[in-house]
């Protein structure tokens, strides 16, 4: 296969930065789009151009790493993760445009390499449950219905990529944060604290200057994890309801 | 220099317990006044620094990775061990212990295994309070499931992806320290030395990987828990960035390297497709509970997996059920993978490069329906699907083994304390609890281990023993000396401007690697691999092309600085196993085996734990030995027939 590229180059956080266009003659179908990145950065080292830098690293999908906004599309035509796309999505004589993540809370650090540690200061906000290292009950001593677990679970899955935010024409980071008020609000566990958790990561997310949420739901079709929206009204009623009097949530709850 | 393992006296089920109450404690008021660097946010790092911050140490954690999140541990499938006993299937602490030993094929420490096995079960209790979603049965308690290597149901997990919930429990437990200020964090910041005065670990030298800058850190205590070096295969299942150098440079720098050539090939992975491949997928181990693993019984050239169906039964040979009856495909890895190369040297591989073999899942579906595998399995078909292009769920998989894991690494003592005194290895960068061959989800177990429960006590004894005084500060020449040395190499990288890329030399260190260092070895092969990878270091330094500066992101030379390390570190597991001469555990001599092409312990000679000093560049590695007492558990051959 041959492919064209228009890739952004930008050197630096304050380079101006450009699309740059790249014939690529030597795609196979059975290549993952980054193994296509990597032979095109060995044949421009070898032509002493600068490589294409670009986050990756378990290049199985569950990093959250790799970020790529293609064609369009965060990770592309597939609601998977970058790493898990293959050629075989393209056809031959595709034109590709690859650009980073844009958002104002995660900028540009090189090419396509995009700063996202606003999801780190989110999750150090609130997204723990405040357990010391021993003494921790028997793990069977609560149990959870299987239901319950599974839902959690679901939500705990996210991986942490920002595509949800890159998909988000408000740039809003509404569903990687209520994925984990989610999965801590319905566990036991998490209840203790869920009015606090829930104020200190919303407050946090803001203080990033992650846009507001439209109900636009292109967060959850472009999310490669398949996180729900619902999350999203979840954490909205966890909001709400963590504004009301401690007694009224503990009648009221959010469940 | 004389090995002390401080494996404590008493019987073995009591030597933990009274170990703790021996070791000294640091009074509460005075652990803000120690630091405690902790390199690495896996989960044998990031369990750590938080537990290290909850007691009230000053801890600064680092990683190379944009988030503590990505570390390798995320990638973790199949789940966890612990001798709950929750089943009621006759599990114990006990058995978990002896399981492991025997597992390692009887090159792990007793005393270390045992108290693995001991704390496993704090584990799970820490990870749900956390929050951690285990899969759970219809009546809310905990899910178990078995693994290769064991006859009961221990393994923990969250589908597949138990790896990733487990790190995000402990990253969200550090996070919690973060938000305290009993941590800190640094990121995108690779660790490239250890600095050692008087004897004594006192900090590290950093690059931040974003503006270049070199820094220097200093501290009581230095806690490496930096992963394994299965990418000294080039090809392995490891995210690409995992490699040795804090570990390698810990050796340099004093730290005793131990096995190092025990790697371990995983039997369930993705076969190669093509040159431009970048990675191995591994599809957890899991698989083969439900999966049953079969080549045809008369090699057929280029066999699709579509066309698999047409084969019938009789025509089909279920190698690992034929061989091994009583544990059938869930024989340890070690052992399904090298059946699998036998069936494939024979000529019986499928696929179209006849390197791999069928792991069928159409008697399961039929037994349990698609659903019962889909719930069980659905993300690891998915990710095939996606990456062969065939569903698993109509035609067999196919799979061929794979660089998976490092049992070597720093030697430790039962403190997880390297030959460096101040200086700890935790998780895969030590090389401390599953001897020649690890066990299916022990990795976690061990990690999760070490860092939430071994190292809070142990490292309270060193700092009490040291006192707070005792602490060097970043003023001290050693680490200017040290950060030059890192410049120095940095430049000397960048001034090469060769013709091949750091890639290029990374794959044909792979390749020489798995050709004669990987399923199988032997005298000739090793002797001559060594000569090839000095020839490629040799090159290597002549010939490497890296472009872009030294103080701005950078990826081809944070590649260039690790493959120059694992080159070396090639050259030391060729060492290693050339000196092993008997089969055991991931290590398979040719010249140590029975007829019938199993593998020959030799526990008279070489029940030690090979442990290499390192002497001069391009000078031999001095092999010291820690001989390995079993008086628990009796050493037989293993045997899973
Ligand atoms: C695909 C796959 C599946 C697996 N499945 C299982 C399983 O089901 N069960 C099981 O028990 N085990 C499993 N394992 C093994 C297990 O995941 C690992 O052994 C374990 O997670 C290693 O944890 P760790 O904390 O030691 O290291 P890692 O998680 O690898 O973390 C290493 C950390 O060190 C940092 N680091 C390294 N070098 C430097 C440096 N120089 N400077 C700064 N930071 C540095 C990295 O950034 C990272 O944060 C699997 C492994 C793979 C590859
Ligand atoms: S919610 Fe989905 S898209 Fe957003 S960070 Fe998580 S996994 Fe990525
Ligand atoms: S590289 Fe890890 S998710 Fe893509």
């Amino acid at each position: 296969m041959k492919v064209t590229l228009k890739i952004w180059r930008q050197k630096s956080p304050n380079d101006k930065g450009a699309f740059k266009t790249y014939q690529h003659e030597h795609v196979s179908p059975d290549m993952s789009f980054l193994e296509m990145l990597d032979v095109l950065n060995t044949e421009l080292i070898k032509k002493g151009e600068e490589p294409v830098h670009f986050d990756h690293d378990c290049r199985e999908g569950i990093c959250g790493a790799c970020s790529l906004y293609i064609n369009g599309h965060p990770h592309g035509p597939l609601q998977t993760t970058t790493c898990q796309l293959h050629m075989r999505s393209f056809n031959d004589g595709d034109t590709i445009v690859i650009e980073p993540w844009r958002a104002k809370a995660f900028p540009i650090i090189k090419d396509l390499v995009v700063d996202r540690t606003a999801f780190d200061r989110i999750q150090q906000a609130g997204g723990y449950i405040s357990v010391n290292t021993g003494g921790a009950p028997d793990a069977n001593e609560i149990p959870i219905p299987k239901i319950v677990a599974d839902e959690a679970f679901d939500a705990a899955t996210c991986i942490g990529c920002g595509a949800c935010v890159a998909a988000c024409k408000n740039a809003s980071a509404m569903l990687f944060v209520s994925a984990k008020v989610s999965q801590f609000a319905l566990l036991p566990q998490g209840k203790p604290e869920r009015k606090e958790r829930v104020k200190k990561m919303v407050a946090q997310m803001d203080a990033e200057g992650f846009g507001a949420c439209t109900n636009t739901k292109a967060c959850e079709a472009e999310c490669p994890k398949g996180i729900n929206v619902t999350n999203i009204a979840r954490m909205n009623r966890e909001f709400f309801s963590s504004s009301l009097s401690s007694y009224e949530y503990q009648v009221g709850g959010g469940d | 220099m004389k090995l002390d393992s401080k494996i404590p006296a008493g019987p073995i089920a009591e030597k933990w317990t009274k170990h703790k109450f021996n070791l000294k404690l640091v009074n509460p008021a005075n652990k803000r006044k120690y630091d405690v660097i902790v390199v690495g946010t896996g989960l044998a790092g990031a369990s750590a620094a938080a537990s290290l911050g909850e007691l009230g140490y000053n801890v600064k954690v680092f990683t190379f990775h944009d988030s503590p999140r990505r570390a390798h541990s995320i990638a973790a499938q199949g789940g966890i061990n612990a001798a709950k006993n929750y089943q009621n299937d006759g599990d114990s602490i006990y058995r978990l212990f002896y399981d492991t030993v025997k597992g390692g094929d009887y090159r792990a420490r007793e005393a270390n295994v045992h108290r693995l096995a001991e704390v496993s079960v704090d584990i799970i209790d820490q990870c749900v309070a956390q929050g951690v979603p285990f899969a759970r049965e219809y009546g809310g308690l905990l899910s178990n499931r078995s693994f290769g290597g064991a006859q009961v149901s221990r393994t923990f997990y969250a589908r597949g992806q138990t790896g990733q919930q487990l790190l995000l429990g402990a990253y969200a437990a550090m996070n919690r320290q973060i938000a305290n200020g009993k941590v800190k964090l640094f990121t995108r910041t690779e660790m490239l030395d250890v600095v050692v005065v008087d004897g004594k670990a006192r900090g590290i030298i950093t690059r931040n990987l974003i503006t270049g800058k070199i820094e220097s850190h200093s501290a009581h205590a230095v806690l490496l828990c930096t992963g394994g070096y299965s990418t000294v295969f080039y090809l392995s299942t490891n995210a690409k960035a995992c490699n040795v150098s804090a570990a390698w440079r810990a050796h340099k720098k004093g730290a005793l390297f131990a096995n190092p050539c025990f790697t371990q090939i995983h039997p369930t992975c993705i076969p190669v497709s093509g040159d431009h491949q970048s990675k191995l997928t591994l599809m957890s181990e899991s698989l083969r509970n439900d999966g049953r693993v079969w080549v045809p019984k008369t090699g057929i050239k280029g066999l699709k997996a579509k066309d698999a169906v047409n084969i019938p039964e009789a025509e089909r040979d279920y190698f690992l059920e034929r061989r091994y009856p009583s544990f059938g495909n869930l024989v340890p890895r070690d052992v399904a993978s090298r059946n699998a190369k036998y069936v494939c040297d024979e000529g019986r591989g499928v696929g179209p490069t006849g390197l791999a073999v069928f792991l069928d899942f159409s008697d399961a579906i039929k037994r349990d329906g698609r659903k019962t595998i889909e719930a069980k399995y659905g993300n690891l078909f998915d990710m095939y699907h996606q990456i062969t292009g065939d569903n698993p769920y109509e035609v067999p998989m196919m799979i061929f083994p794979a660089v998976h894991y490092t049992m070597g690494g720093l030697w430790v003592d039962y403190n997880l304390m390297t030959s460096v005194p101040g200086l700890y290895a935790l998780g895969e960068a030590n090389f401390s609890d599953h001897g020649a061959n690890r066990l299916g989800a022990s990795a976690l177990m061990q990690g999760l281990a070490d860092g939430y429960f071994v190292i809070p006590y142990t490292l309270g004894d060193y700092l009490a023993t040291i006192g707070w005084n005792d602490k060097v500060g970043t003023d001290h020449p050693a680490f200017k000396e040290s950060m030059d040395q890192v410049t120095n190499n940095i430049n000397k990288l960048l001034s090469i401007k060769g013709n091949k890329t750091v890639d290029e030399f990374h794959r044909q260190l792979g390749l020489i690697m798995w050709e004669y260092c990987g399923m199988s070895r032997n005298e000739a092969g090793l002797k001559k691999a060594k000569k090839m990878i000095q020839e490629l270091r040799a090159e290597f330094w002549r010939d490497v092309k890296i472009l872009g500066g030294a103080n701005e992101l950078n990826a081809e030379l944070e590649k260039a600085s690790r493959v120059a390390d694992l080159m070396e570190l090639g050259e030391l597991m060729i060492d290693d196993a050339r000196d092993r001469n008997e089969s055991c555990g991931g290590h398979f001599r040719e010249e140590s085996a029975t007829e019938d092409g199993e593998a020959r312990r030799n526990d008279d000679q070489y029940a030690y734990v090979a442990a290499w000093e390192y002497k001069g560049e391009n000078q031999p590695e001095v092999l010291h030995k820690e001989e390995l007492v079993f008086e628990n558990v009796k050493l037989t051959q293993r045997s899973y027939k």
